[in-house]
């Protein structure tokens, strides 16, 4: 992972990021966004609104690629993608990147202005916009790459599962990069969906506490660039391992006992050629439903019983749905590389049914390998084992 | 890139299912387009059988006739590859959200996902082995037969990949045309087997035009729906007949699938 980049509600930046998860400073608040009237809170990157993308890129403007726009001009991303171009060629990076809902906030506000025979109105971009390809042809066309490109849309396990694919295509030689990430973004399908299935907290979410009762939506944009590790810089991060499973369970509700949940960590460790022993810390997906985080939690005691300390950054974040796999990755990194372990300060009193070893206080502490997960709805779920070059 | 095909799932006007569909795309017999009737998929329960959508349906039924072609267990890996995802869905709930109330229907918002018709498979099949789905607008199928190969090769085994899209309601349809429902679906393998019947290489070609079907309403039919960007794979390998075929995987940059077919 020789570059990223990430906006979420923490800030802008990594810099930014890292002050606030150190400080333990949640970017959750009641929500304010749009037109929505739900009691909820969300983690929003404000000034989107007025930061449109213009020239020859105007046919991708919407809220999600705006995020996506200022991720890649953060932390001199797009500079180590040109710098990568030109040493590799544009036709040899590919561009996998993550989304759920992709500029569907567009279509939500067009179908408000239909005309009287029900059309959409002129001017309405589907392809730049609404569709679910938009975030990684805008991406593919603003780093001026011509490798294979694709969005992978998995729920909530997206970006996590981009990495997948990217470091497979790395493998087989048909990219020597990959610019891996995404973007989710706060809409009304996301917020009132979740609604619906009564899945979202009235404040603030908090994961793995006893009284937990919901998400809180987020949104955020991150991005890596991803090459083979003799090509990187020896005192980076490394991408170890990637486990991907399905639950065949249900479409919106986890495997009660978490085994797909258990798969894909076991595969990912597998790939990684390590043992639960290894890693030192677990970045659960934890996003503070009931039924949720009782299922990772069963996962997690199977796999790794009360011995290495886990955490939800969700409490911080919000769940940023789609984007979750690439911000939980780029937090896992920033913990591997300054040695501490990100607080959960929204969670009051862990829940004692729950068996994993729950850190709420950050700590200071060396680690060596770290794990993330993102569980989606369909059942999809993801694993990325991180680590110190060594 | 080498991998060997195993087993084709095929529905689309006039193709309902890869035995009749080969026929006409050999050219053994016309292509007589009749609207494809979208079968409720007896794999499911009752409950997730009345909650399937069409798109649901319609990878369901590509997915469990290639792997029944192919003589596979179905806990393949997957991919699923789709233009749009679910057009009735999303458009929906948009309706929805336009109106003041914005009670959006839980069962719709599950099912607006991309991933929905591959969570719906896993369930159909009790397949906990991973499962990708993904979109590249125009170039979907190229992208997921592409992602599909790589998956095979790395794991050194077989993967189930489906491509399929369905026509959007009137409101999406004005902004994204997709003419009929298509879908094509293939087991592909790393290895050599008994169950191969073709091998495929695939390679990057620059930029260029995408190989054409030759009967003009197949043509129509790869022009109006993503999915079917898969029919000159499909014909070549209804007529058994060595070829090299190139998609598109990016605007104007394609991937060449060099087919030979294998004996029986």
């Amino acid at each position: 992972m020789s570059r990223y980049s990430l906006v979420s509600s923490l800030g802008s930046g990594l810099a930014a990021t890292l002050a606030a998860l150190r400080a333990a400073r949640s970017g959750l608040r009641p929500c304010d966004f749009e037109t929505v009237t739900l009691e909820t809170c969300i983690g929003a990157v404000d000034g989107l609104e007025c930061q449109a993308l213009a020239g020859e890129f105007a046919d991708y403007d919407c809220r999600n690629n705006r995020l996506a726009r200022r991720a890649l001009d953060e932390d001199g991303f797009a500079a180590a993608v040109a710098a990568a171009r030109a040493r590799y060629g544009a036709h040899r990076i590919g561009v996998f990147a993550g989304t759920s809902t992709a500029g569907i906030h567009e279509s939500e506000i067009a179908f408000r202005h239909r005309d009287a025979g029900g059309a959409l109105p002129a001017g309405f971009r589907y392809r730049g916009a609404h569709n679910t390809y938009s975030i990684a042809e805008f991406v593919r066309q603003a780093l001026q790459l011509t490798g294979p490109a694709f969005a992978i849309s998995a729920a909530c396990a997206s970006t996590a599962k981009a990495f997948a694919a990217a470091a497979r295509m790395i493998a087989l030689d048909v990219c020597d990069a990959a610019v891996v990430g995404g973007a989710d973004s706060l809409c009304l399908t996301t917020l009132y969906g979740f609604h619906s299935l009564q899945l979202t907290a009235a404040g603030a979410c908090r994961p793995y506490d006893a009284a937990r009762d919901g998400i809180s939506i987020g949104e955020a944009a991150g991005f890596v660039l991803l090459e083979r590790a003799m090509n990187a810089r020896g005192d980076g991060i490394v991408l170890l391992g990637v486990g991907e499973s399905s639950d065949a369970h249900h479409m919106s509700a986890p495997h009660p006992e978490g085994l797909g949940a258990l798969q894909a960590m076991q595969a990912a460790l597998s790939a990684a050629g390590l043992e639960p022993g290894d890693i030192d810390y677990v970045n659960l997906h934890g996003t503070a439903t009931k039924v949720g985080d009782a299922a990772e939690d069963r996962a997690i005691a199977t796999l790794y019983g009360a011995a290495t300390p886990c955490s939800s950054t969700k409490g911080l974040t919000g769940h940023t749905l789609g984007a979750a796999g690439v911000v939980e990755a780029i937090i896992a990194a920033l913990c591997l590389e300054h040695g501490f372990i990100p607080a959960s300060p929204t969670t009051r009193t862990p829940d004692p049914a729950l068996q994993s070893r729950y850190v709420t206080a950050g700590a200071a502490l060396p680690l060596r390998r770290v794990m993330s997960n993102s569980f989606g709805f369909g059942g999809s779920n993801c694993s990325l084992v991180l680590g110190l070059a060594s | 890139m080498r991998v060997y095909l195993e087993g084709v799932g095929l529905r689309g006007p006039g193709m309902p299912d890869w035995a009749t569909g080969r026929a006409s795309l050999a050219g053994v017999a016309p292509f007589a387009p009749s609207e494809l009737r979208l079968e409720a998929p007896e794999l499911l329960a009752a409950a997730e059988r009345r909650r399937a959508t069409a798109s649901v349906k319609l990878a369901l039924a590509i997915c469990a006739e290639a792997v029944h072609d192919a003589g596979a267990a179905a806990e393949l890996p997957s991919v699923f590859a789709s233009s749009g995802g679910d057009g009735a869905t999303i458009a929906a709930i948009l309706e929805v959200l336009a109106t003041p109330g914005r009670e959006v229907s839980p069962t719709r918002f599950h099912n607006s996902v991309h991933n929905a018709p591959s969570g719906y498979w896993s369930i159909a099949t009790g397949s906990r082995a991973a499962a990708t789905s993904l979109c590249a607008y125009d170039f979907s199928f190229a992208a997921g037969l592409l992602e599909a190969v790589t998956q095979a090769l790395v794991a050194g085994g077989r993967v189930l990949l489906a491509a399929y899209d369905t026509p959007n309601p009137p409101v999406l349809d004005a902004v994204r045309h997709i003419v009929c429902a298509f879908g094509a679906a293939f087991v592909l393998s790393a290895q050599r087997t008994p169950a191969s019947r073709a091998e495929l290489r695939l390679a990057f070609a620059g930029e260029g035009q995408a190989t054409s079907a030759q009967e003009p309403g197949l043509e129509a039919v790869r022009l109006g729906n993503p999915a079917a960007r898969a029919l000159p794979l499909l014909a070549a390998l209804a007529a058994g007949r060595r070829d090299e075929i190139y998609v598109e995987h990016a605007a104007g940059r394609l991937l060449a699938v060099g087919v030979a077919p294998l004996p029986a």
